[in-house]
């Protein structure tokens, strides 16, 4: 396979169809509208199914009954049209089933902007609607590993029947860069064995999010939290660049994470001790890395493009072993490489000079 | 090496194309690049720009704040852009559409009557790269050419000629200027 110069959005839908995608439902949105644009007219090629729905919250409803058919399907758009999905994300996540939803996160809050954003950290981490759950959440930061994000999107969703939201920020969307994308995957000739496809012949399937009893709800909830607890066992994935006798430990993800890396490699150059840790996995965090890599560090600087979310991950792992600061651009305000250094240069005389 | 390029001018003057060619180009040679577009409220006849960082090694920020070389295609780009080049970097300019100069000393300077000794209006941008490249050999003519024929969507072969003839004026202008300095 030979690398092509791809656009982020289109890097990611040819990477879903690539992976198996059967069905995808959506409604346009800057900045990921292009990946609704390549799938209008890819899905139609291949003989599946691409529908541009009335609206998001009927996007959401349509990939929930796509899943309850037992075919690979997915989503996108981008931090208001997420917002729109909650109650749907949170109806499919407690219905055991795999689908994919790709946030391209753009400037809030309320309509905000079209720019490059993480502000959606909370809201994709978190639950990504209503009751006790979380998605996996994944976090590229080009478009090589926003293809390869992509599969492994819908491989994790199949296996755990769970709902994985790839969350890409406007910048990886709109950003055009070499990538090689994986071969066409055949469809798989037979549906999961929860798949409603009609009783014919056999006893008739259910699937809900629905216990009237306490008991029967919380019982079910456990279930969920055994599942999570498999996941971050097994799921934590994450990038070290310079962090073997890093003394300043950055800690970035997605476009933030790149840009700091050019920071980290700026001082690298005139020799000192930084060195950068950029999570993929948003949701399970990648503690295990990060708690190993904090007992040597005299000091962590999280850079992210919001006012401080993953920031919070990072102080429950951290535990106040070592002083975590903070630098954060908002509302679609991009962090230059300059900014990171001057921050970092801060910390090196406060914390590991003095 | 890195370069990091602002292509800039009026929706319309093929600016968009331009930072992708050459980024096929770079591409094509092996390089790490990047491309990004402005994509925020555009309008027609409105700025657009594109940022391409070319370079030989992993490439962190893709957004740059001081590009190293501007290629700047009409009046308001060039007021809103040439402040933000580097010290030492390099300008080429659509000499045809910009009739103000600047100030700066510390630029090397190329002016180019792109839009007039274009072939066609709509090939300023051909004459522009191929000024730029001349002026910088980044990458080779020869290796934008190749990406031409390679990348050029196949309902606009029958312009590929013109296309590489632009490119030659381009380049001939900058030989020529880069003489007289």
């Amino acid at each position: 396979m030979s690398r092509e110069l791809l656009k982020g959005n289109v890097a990611i839908a040819e990477a879903a169809l690539r992976a198996g995608m059967y069905a995808y439902f959506g409604y346009p949105i800057t900045p990921q509208t292009e990946l609704l644009e390549h799938l209008a007219r890819r899905m139609p090629e291949l003989g599946r199914v691409f529908l541009q729905a009335e609206s998001e919250i009927a996007a959401i409803n349509m990939v929930y009954g796509a899943a309850c058919a037992g075919v690979r399907t997915m989503t996108s758009s981008s931090s208001p049209g997420i917002s729109l999905m909650q109650e749907g994300l949170s109806y499919i996540a407690a219905s055991d089933l795999p689908c994919v939803v790709v946030d391209v996160m753009r400037g809030g809050p309320g309509l905000g902007n079209i720019l490059p954003s993480q502000g959606d950290y909370f809201q994709v981490t978190r639950s990504a609607g209503h009751g006790d759950y979380h998605p996996i959440v994944l976090a590229p930061a080009s478009v090589q590993e926003a293809v390869d994000l992509t599969v492994l999107a819908f491989d994790l969703a199949d296996q755990y029947r769970h709902l994985v939201i790839l969350a890409a920020d406007g910048l990886i969307g709109q950003m055009m860069e070499p990538a090689e994308l994986p071969p066409m995957r055949d469809l798989p000739t037979e549906r999961p064995d929860y798949a409603l496809t009609g009783a014919k012949g056999r006893p008739p399937r259910r699937i809900a999010s629905f216990y009237l009893q306490a008991e029967a709800e919380e019982a079910y909830n456990q279930k969920i939290q055994a599942r999570l607890a498999r996941i971050r066992q097994s799921e934590q994935r994450s990038v070290e660049y310079f962090t073997d006798d890093a003394q300043i430990l950055v800690v970035g993800y997605g476009s933030a994470g790149r840009i700091a890396l050019s920071a980290v490699q700026q001082l690298r150059e005139q020799g000192l001790p930084v060195g950068l840790f950029r999570p993929i996995t948003l949701y399970p965090f990648p503690e295990a890395r990060l708690r190993a890599l904090t007992a040597q560090a005299a000091a962590i600087l999280v850079v992210e493009m919001n006012a401080g979310q993953m920031l919070e991950d990072v102080r429950l792992v951290v535990a106040e072993r070592v002083p975590v600061h903070f630098y954060g651009r908002m509302g679609g305000a991009v962090p230059m490489p300059e900014e990171i250094v001057n921050a970092l240069r801060q910390i090196l005389q406060t914390e590991v000079l003095s | 090496m890195q370069h990091e390029l602002i292509f800039a001018g009026f929706g319309g003057q093929g600016i968009m194309f331009s930072g992708q060619l050459l980024a096929y180009a770079a591409m094509d040679c092996g390089y790490h690049v990047t491309w990004i577009p402005s994509y925020g409220p555009e309008m027609r006849g409105g700025t657009a720009y594109c940022t391409v960082v070319i370079a030989d090694h992993a490439i962190g920020s893709p957004v740059v704040k001081h590009p190293s070389i501007g290629v700047i295609f009409n009046a308001p780009s060039f007021d809103k852009f040439v402040p933000m080049l580097q010290p030492n970097g390099l300008l080429v300019y659509n000499q045809s559409l910009i009739p103000q100069r600047t100030s700066r000393q510390d630029l090397r300077i190329v002016p180019v009557p792109a839009t007039e000794r274009a072939p066609t209006p709509q090939l300023t941008n051909m004459v522009m790269l191929g000024a730029l490249l001349t002026a910088k050999p980044i990458l080779s003519l020869d290796a934008l050419k190749a990406a031409l024929e390679t990348h050029m969507p196949s309902h606009r072969r029958n312009l590929l000629e013109a296309n590489v003839e632009a490119l030659s004026i381009g380049a001939q202008l900058a030989e020529q200027l880069l003489e007289r300095l």
